[in-house]
Parts: C-alpha cells; sequence; structure tokens
C-alpha cells in the first residue's frame, strides 16, 4: 500500500484535475453494463420529458369503446379498463415517479452524507449522539409515522403549492427523510476507517483544514457505497410513492405514477397484462439501469480499483 | 323488454327454469311492483309464492364437515351490542339470535319468537303503541341454561342504560316498558305509535344475550365483559375461538332449537385481505366457501365466476351510492371545527352549480362499465322498499345542459376552462373511500365535469379510516371536510324512518357531538323536518308511504345528494353452497342454520 500510495503520489501531484476526471470518464466506459444502463435510462429520461409532446393523445380521456385493449397501432401500450391510454399515462406518470425517486434519493444521500461525515470524522460524544439519532430513526415505525407527517402538513402545502406540488415535495421529503439512515451508517464506517489511512494523515501534516480533508480527500474516496446505495433509494423512492398512493396519501387517485398504474393494474393482470407490463417494465429498466450506472461509477470514480481488462 | 319476452320468462318460471323470486326481482328492476309481478304469475298459472322453505331436509344434523368463510374486514368484537360494523354483526350472528329476522322482501321471519305478532293474532295493538311477543319454548343457551323472557327484558335494561353506551340503542329508545307476561312472553310498550315496531329485537339490532352471562356486566362495566370475546347464544354453531381482527371458529351446537339442522360440524370466519382478492379464493381457487362483499368491478367477477367452482350472489338492498354536495364550508375553520354549520359553501350553495353537478354524471356509464349487474341507474335517495321510492324524478346525462344552465347563471370560462364568477374558481375537491370501482367512478365524473368547466381534485382515503367513528381523524366521511363526497349509505331495515333521518336538522354531524350525527351534508330545510316528524307518528300506511317519497323528493330536487346507483348485496360463494337467502334487510347469516352444501 506504502509503495503504490507513493508510486501514485507524484502522478496524482502532477495531473491538472481534468487529467483526472478524464480517466474517471474513461473508466466508465470501458464498464458495458454501465453503459447499457446509462444510455436506457437517458432513453427513458428522454421519453418521459419529451413524449408527451409528440404522443398527444390525452392521459384522462375517458372511452369505453377502447377498453383494456391490447397494443394497437392507435394504442401502442393498450389501454386500461376505462379506455385510456395507456402509453400517454405510463409517459406521464414517469416524469413524476421519476422525479419522486432521483429528488427522494438526493435527499436521502445528503442527509446521510452529512451525519454520516460528521459522525465518522469528529467521533466521540457528536459520533455517539448522532448513531443514537440514527437508530432512532431506523426504530421508528415508518407507516404511522408517515400517516402523522401526512396528516400534519398536507393541506398547508396543498394550498401553498398546489394539488400536485404540495403532494410532490410532501412525499419527497418524507420518503427522502427516512431513508437516509442506511447511508449515514455507511459514510461513517468509511470515515472510520480512512480518516487513519496514510493519505488523509499526509494533508493533515500538510496543514489542511477538517473541511478540506472531507471533502477532498476523504469523501470522494468513501463515495463507492455511497452511489450504491443511493441507487438502490431511487428503486425504493419509487415503491414508496406507490404505496403511499395506495394508502391515498400519495398524489391523487387520476394521476397515473408508475406505482399507481401498477396498483390499478393488479386486478386485471390474468387477462389484461399489457396494463401491468408496460409500467412494470419502466420501474424495473430504471431500477436496474440506475444500479448498474451505480456500479460503473464506483469503479471509475475509485482511482484504487484496478479494472480487469 | 317486451310482451313476447315477458311471456317465455313466465314460461320459464312455469317449468321451473326459474325461480319465482328471479322473476319478481327482476320485474321490480323493470319498474313494476311486487304485487303486480305476483298477479302476473298468478295469470300465467304459476302458483302463489310457499311459505318459506327449504327442498333440502335433513335427517340429522351435521356431517357437513368445515364451512370456511371469508370476511375482508376482520371482527374485533363479538358482543352484537356493541357491533358497529357489518363484519362485527355478521361475526356476532353466529352465536346469537333475534326475536325475528328480516327476509329479502323486508317480512318478519320468526327466530326465536314463537309467532310473528299480528293484530289478528292478538300480538300486536291497533293503534301500534305496543308488540307481544311469544318466545320459542325448549330454546337453551349454549351452556344449557334455557332462554326466557327473563333475557329478552334483560336486553332492553342493558341497551337502554346509557353507561353500557351501546351501539344499537337507537332502536331501543321509544320502549317505554317491557312486562314479563309469564315465562316465555313478553309486551313491549312503547312511548309513542311505533309504525316500525319490529325494530327493537328483530334483525341485526336485535340480537339477545344472555342475563345470566351478561347480567354482572350492564352499565359502566359493559366493556369488561369476558363475554365480549367469548360469546355463549342461542345460535346454531358455539364458540370454539376467536382472535379479534383474525378469526372466529365456532362448532355445531348438538342442543340447537331447530330441529336437525345445522348441517356443518365447524365454522371458520376468516377475517383480512381485500375484496379482489377474497373474490378470487371464493370463486377461483375454492378455497373458501364464502366470500363476504364483493366490491370488485363486475367484469372481474364474471371472468372468475368461469372457473366454474362459485357463483356470485346478488339480492336487493336499499342503498344507494350517492355523491353528496357539502353545504356548508369546507375550508373555513370555524370554533375548533371546519364545515360548522355556522358557515355556507361558497360555490355549492349556488342551486345552478348542485344542477349542474347533477346533470354530469354520467350513471348508466357507472353502471354498465363498472358495477354492472351490482347495482342499478337511480334519480332517488330512498328506492326500497318499492312502495317508498319516487316515481317523480329523474335523471340525466347531459354536458350541454350542464354548460347552458352554469352560463345562465353567470359562470364565465376562464383561460384554463374552468369557470369563474365573482372572483370564485369552479374548483372542488372530491373524495371517497380507497376501493377500485369508486375510483374509477370519480374518474368518469371528475371527466365530464371539466368538459362544462368545474374542476375537480380527486381525494381518496382508506376504507378502515374513511369509515371510522374516529373524532380525531380529519378524514372521516362525518367529518366531510371536502366539496364532494361519494359513498353507499347502509339502509339497515326494511322501514325507511332510520334511514331517512339523516337529512334532519337535529341529526348535524359536528364536533359538538364529535361528529356523531348523521345529517353528513350539513342541510337545513324544515318542510324535510316537518314531514320527517309526521312521519314518525303516521299509522296509515299509504300516508306514510307518501311523506316518505316526498322527503326523498325534497333532498334530489334541492340536488343535496346525487344519486349515483341502486347498489344490489354482491357475496360470492361455491357453487355446491345453498340454502342462504340473503336478505338485504338483515346480516349475511340470518339462515345461517340452513346453510349447506349439495355433494
Amino acid at each position: 500500500m506504502t509503495a503504490r500510495a507513493v508510486e501514485k503520489l507524484p502522478v496524482a501531484l502532477a495531473a491538472p484535475r481534468a487529467l483526472l476526471w478524464r480517466e474517471a470518464v474513461r473508466r466508465f466506459r470501458r464498464h458495458r453494463l454501465a453503459m447499457i444502463g446509462a444510455t436506457v435510462l437517458l432513453v427513458l429520461v428522454g421519453a418521459v420529458v419529451a413524449g408527451p409532446l409528440a404522443w398527444r393523445l390525452p392521459v384522462n380521456e375517458i372511452d369505453f369503446t377502447q377498453k383494456l385493449k391490447g397494443p394497437t397501432w392507435g394504442h401502442p401500450l393498450g389501454t386500461d379498463d376505462l379506455g385510456q391510454d395507456l402509453l400517454a399515462r405510463v409517459l406521464y406518470g414517469g416524469r413524476i415517479s421519476l422525479a419522486v425517486g432521483v429528488a427522494a434519493m438526493l435527499i436521502a444521500i445528503s442527509i446521510g452524507t452529512a451525519i454520516g461525515a460528521a459522525s465518522g470524522y469528529v467521533g466521540g460524544a457528536v459520533d455517539h449522539t448522532l448513531m443514537r439519532i440514527t437508530d432512532l430513526f431506523l426504530s421508528l415505525p415508518q407507516l404511522p409515522l408517515l400517516l402523522l407527517i401526512v396528516y400534519l402538513f398536507r393541506d398547508a402545502l396543498r394550498k401553498a403549492l398546489g394539488p400536485e406540488g404540495g403532494v410532490f415535495v410532501l412525499v419527497v421529503a418524507v420518503i427522502g427523510g427516512l431513508r437516509w439512515m442506511p447511508v449515514a451508517r455507511l459514510v461513517r464506517a468509511q470515515f472510520l476507517s480512512l480518516r487513519e489511512k496514510e493519505f488523509v494523515e499526509a494533508a493533515r501534516s500538510l496543514g489542511a483544514p477538517p473541511l478540506r480533508q472531507v471533502v477532498r480527500h476523504i469523501l470522494p474516496n468513501s463515495m463507492g457505497p455511497v452511489i450504491v446505495a443511493g441507487s438502490l433509494d431511487v428503486a425504493a423512492a419509487i415503491i414508496a410513492e406507490s404505496t403511499l398512493s395506495f394508502l391515498g396519501l400519495g398524489f391523487p387517485p387520476d394521476i397515473p405514477t408508475w406505482g399507481r398504474l401498477l396498483f390499478d393494474a393488479k386486478d386485471n393482470l390474468d387477462f389484461a397484462p399489457h396494463w401491468a407490463i408496460f409500467p412494470g417494465t419502466a420501474i424495473f429498466l430504471t431500477v436496474l439501469s440506475i444500479n448498474y450506472i451505480g456500479d460503473g461509477l464506483r469503479d471509475a470514480l475509485d482511482p484504487r480499483r484496478v479494472l480487469s481488462r | 323488454m317486451d310482451e313476447r319476452q315477458l311471456r317465455e320468462l313466465l314460461e320459464d318460471v312455469r317449468t321451473g327454469g326459474l325461480s319465482r323470486r328471479t322473476f319478481v326481482t327482476t320485474m321490480i328492476g323493470l319498474g313494476l311492483t311486487a304485487p303486480l309481478a305476483a298477479r302476473m304469475l298468478t295469470a300465467a298459472g304459476v302458483a302463489d309464492a310457499q311459505p318459506r322453505g327449504d327442498p333440502f331436509a335433513p335427517t340429522r344434523r351435521g356431517g357437513g364437515g368445515q364451512l370456511k368463510v371469508l370476511w375482508w374486514q376482520a371482527p374485533t368484537l363479538l358482543n352484537p351490542h356493541f357491533a358497529n360494523g357489518t363484519k362485527d354483526e355478521d361475526a356476532s350472528r353466529i352465536f346469537y339470535e333475534p326475536l325475528a329476522g328480516f327476509d329479502p322482501d323486508g317480512n318478519v321471519v320468526p327466530i326465536l319468537a314463537a309467532e310473528v305478532p299480528t293484530v289478528q293474532n292478538g300480538g300486536l295493538a291497533k293503534d301500534l303503541t305496543w308488540v307481544r311477543w311469544r318466545l320459542k319454548k325448549g330454546v337453551t343457551w349454549h351452556d344449557g341454561r334455557p332462554f326466557t323472557a327473563d333475557d329478552v327484558v334483560f336486553n332492553w335494561e342493558y341497551v337502554a342504560d346509557p353507561d353500557t353506551a351501546a351501539w344499537t340503542s337507537g332502536s331501543y329508545r321509544e320502549i317505554s316498558r317491557i312486562d314479563k307476561l309469564d315465562s316465555h312472553t313478553v309486551k313491549v310498550s312503547f312511548n309513542a305509535p311505533q309504525p316500525f315496531w319490529s325494530d327493537a329485537f328483530c334483525g341485526n339490532r336485535g340480537m339477545i344475550i344472555p342475563r345470566h352471562v351478561f347480567g354482572p356486566y350492564k352499565g359502566a362495566k359493559s366493556r369488561e365483559a369476558p363475554a365480549n370475546l367469548k360469546p355463549v347464544g342461542t345460535g346454531p354453531y358455539r364458540f370454539v375461538d376467536f382472535k379479534p381482527g383474525d378469526v372466529v371458529r365456532a362448532e355445531l351446537d348438538p342442543a340447537y332449537h331447530v330441529p336437525n339442522r345445522p348441517f356443518f360440524d365447524a365454522l371458520e370466519m376468516k377475517g383480512g385481505g381485500d375484496a379482489a382478492s377474497a373474490a378470487r379464493a371464493a370463486l377461483q381457487t375454492g378455497e373458501y366457501d364464502y366470500a363476504w362483499n364483493m366490491q370488485v368491478e363486475d367484469d372481474i367477477l364474471r371472468r372468475l365466476e368461469q372457473a366454474g367452482k362459485g357463483r356470485v350472489n346478488i339480492w336487493a338492498t336499499g342503498n344507494p351510492e350517492h355523491i353528496q354536495c357539502n353545504s356548508t364550508d369546507p375550508w373555513k375553520e370555524v370554533d375548533g371545527e371546519r364545515s360548522s354549520i355556522k358557515t355556507t359553501h361558497a360555490l355549492l350553495s349556488d342551486p345552478a352549480v348542485r344542477q349542474a353537478l347533477n346533470l354530469l354524471v354520467d350513471r348508466a356509464a357507472v353502471q354498465e362499465q363498472i358495477y354492472g349487474r351490482q347495482g342499478q341507474t337511480t334519480a332517488n335517495f330512498l328506492n326500497a322498499p318499492s312502495r317508498f321510492s319516487s316515481r317523480a324524478t329523474r335523471w340525466e346525462f347531459s354536458l350541454e345542459r350542464a354548460n347552458q344552465i352554469l352560463d345562465a347563471a353567470g359562470w364565465r370560462r376562464a383561460a384554463d376552462g374552468v369557470r369563474v364568477k365573482d372572483g370564485k374558481r369552479l374548483t372542488m375537491v372530491y373524495q371517497t373511500s380507497i376501493n377500485a370501482p369508486r375510483q374509477k367512478t370519480q374518474q368518469i365524473v371528475k371527466q365530464a365535469a371539466a368538459k362544462a368547466g368545474i374542476d375537480l381534485e380527486l381525494k381518496s382515503v382508506v376504507a378502515s379510516v374513511f369509515f371510522s367513528s374516529d373524532p380525531a381523524n380529519a378524514d372521516t366521511y362525518p367529518h366531510f371536510y371536502a366539496d364532494l363526497q361519494m359513498y353507499n349509505t347502509t339502509m339497515t331495515a326494511p322501514d325507511p324512518q332510520y334511514f331517512m333521518n339523516q337529512f334532519t336538522s337535529w341529526e348535524i354531524a359536528s364536533k359538538a357531538n364529535k361528529w356523531q350525527g348523521r345529517n353528513i351534508t350539513r342541510w337545513r330545510n324544515e318542510e324535510y323536518d316537518r314531514a320527517y316528524r309526521a312521519a314518525d307518528s303516521e299509522l296509515d300506511p299509504v300516508k306514510r308511504a307518501a311523506l316518505f317519497v316526498k322527503m326523498n323528493d325534497l333532498v334530489i330536487q334541492n340536488v343535496v345528494v346525487i344519486p349515483v346507483l341502486w347498489r344490489n348485496g354482491v357475496s360470492a360463494s361455491s357453487v355446491r353452497l345453498k340454502g342462504m337467502d340473503l336478505s338485504g334487510w338483515d346480516s349475511t347469516f340470518w339462515r345461517l342454520a340452513f346453510w349447506h352444501k349439495t355433494s
């Protein structure tokens, strides 16, 4: 380890920042699954962002003559039991589901990293307090807490931001705010081991202030597990949103998020499988591609990892 | 249906291909009255209805194995006087029985009584101020003690004691005294003439509990009685085991008072899950013999039925699925409550808005596409029994007329298509419980409303919250913290008196009565109150029916509620399960002793 660190040191010193990034991009591009994941995710994001502009059928046009039709040219993903076009609904719902997933993940990671970093770096009483708080959050029964938060703040937020905006903020805050604990623990564990490492000691002895040690030296090296946890959180948030909608605490029932589409489709699974398959596939592809991207990012951002040829 | 089809139907009844009951129900569905249908049958050479009987005549008790029934809401206690939901009433009915039950036509059928009291047999006062019940002899409680008049008297004392806090107390309020004439005869006297004298001691609210078990627990200690969870009754099955919120187990009572009944050796009532999976368990996999309350789209039920293991039972009730318009302002808080009667609704107080909404509910689409066999379109809130249903009302679905009415009332469309008047936007919150058919109905209404420039925001609340009586929860239906809400009001008795009190001014749900009042829309109307009071003491059944029709018409003409469907009772059962004779006026288990299975 010492030998390698010494050997790498001049390179790192000599290399401008841009080169490190180019190296990371190069490593990421060599990760084939990650590239496939990134492509799929880009297609999905592109579709939900631009799709509704190109596919002009309304999401809520009820037409009983078309109910429960399988895929046709008029309705490429078929229709649901009110005759509403599923392609339009999947595209529209994807915007919400993806936005909820990403936003909740960012919240969970930010809180988790901040608490984990503070806890792991400072140690002592701060560590103790923060970890007990983390335990406390982990032991909270999530569902009753969700109900409570929703009852307390729903009407106020709805008034301030409108029915959809208010629920969005609420759902994102609730899901993000209750999923940061595993991230905090992971980050803390990383910090505990990394802060004793030689390169951190070196930075410390060169006079780097604590914030710089954390941000420049320890954090980048501890991002691997965080990225993986974060990518899992996106998936969990999409699912959690559908749970909330199921309980009537999420978006209004006529807003077709992916979770809601699945929930509506479940009773018809045996004779109208297309209804569940398409939103289900969308969730599946999103989660899987984010996981692979997470994998690729971890490999690309970890300078100590040697890629196999 | 034309004449030829009618004649074919009649022929079917005559040759036995179609039951007499089905025919009468069909005719009522077509708008004919039951007596008229009966006359048609007589004219066609079909014999009069026989006294209720069952072709299955067992020669001994038991031998039927286990009966497995599934209630997707689980019972939580087994005392009929505390049963505040159908699940608890039904579970209690396994063990307890009333003096009489109500058959599908609303007739009184004796169970623990020896006969139905009538004026002719001296059991009923001409002025309806008292009723004399003769009790069946030889009935024993499950612990072997005899059932006597003392038990009947005790039930009244138990329920009438305000400290007992019995859910059924409303049915016993009008009783002034009960005299025990002999060990098996009681005379029940009322404060005033009671047109609906069979309210107390009959049906769901009339189950009798034993004096020797509950005697020490009358009043404030009522909730501590161990028998609240371990019932001792007179029913066909006796108690084995109860896990609140999960399962009730019972076994055949070898001393049951009907000879050679019941058929099953044991009974298991399982609770939990949801309606769709319950439907699967009874119709598709055949895991259960009977599943309660199928709130599932009819298309799904039909597909499940094709498995051939189960069938869907449908019977008439008086329950309307309806949309309520809030008379008060749900968004302004006054004295710690919203929807306070000190406010009026900003938008719905305009009759034009209510009339427009009434025209925007496409009842035919809801019925055809969602509920199918499970309901029929209706313009009335009070639909059954048929003599109480109004013929003066009609419903219509017309975007055009709704738009005209709103235009005429001065509601102009803003740039986003939503109508505006005096700075008020026509946007409202429309809530209901979570249940797939209801969410679909919401969407159908929302779409039509949008075309008329009314923006509806949909809200759905999980059923266990929406229908709870928790005064602390703002999402329950009695709070009505929304502009519109939709659900199904159960008509618990074949007499509409209790049912129609939900529009009287003294029943308004409010913080003061912990939202226990039954008037949820908070509508007040003196004419209605007067008609209700008049019906309460009217002895002439024809005049009384006219008063109820008038009450219904007031509610409909003022668009206090928008009836969507007249719902039927719907359940699923094994094709082999027979003898249930399901009634819309009584518990599912009202004929439990006669349930049996064919091989």
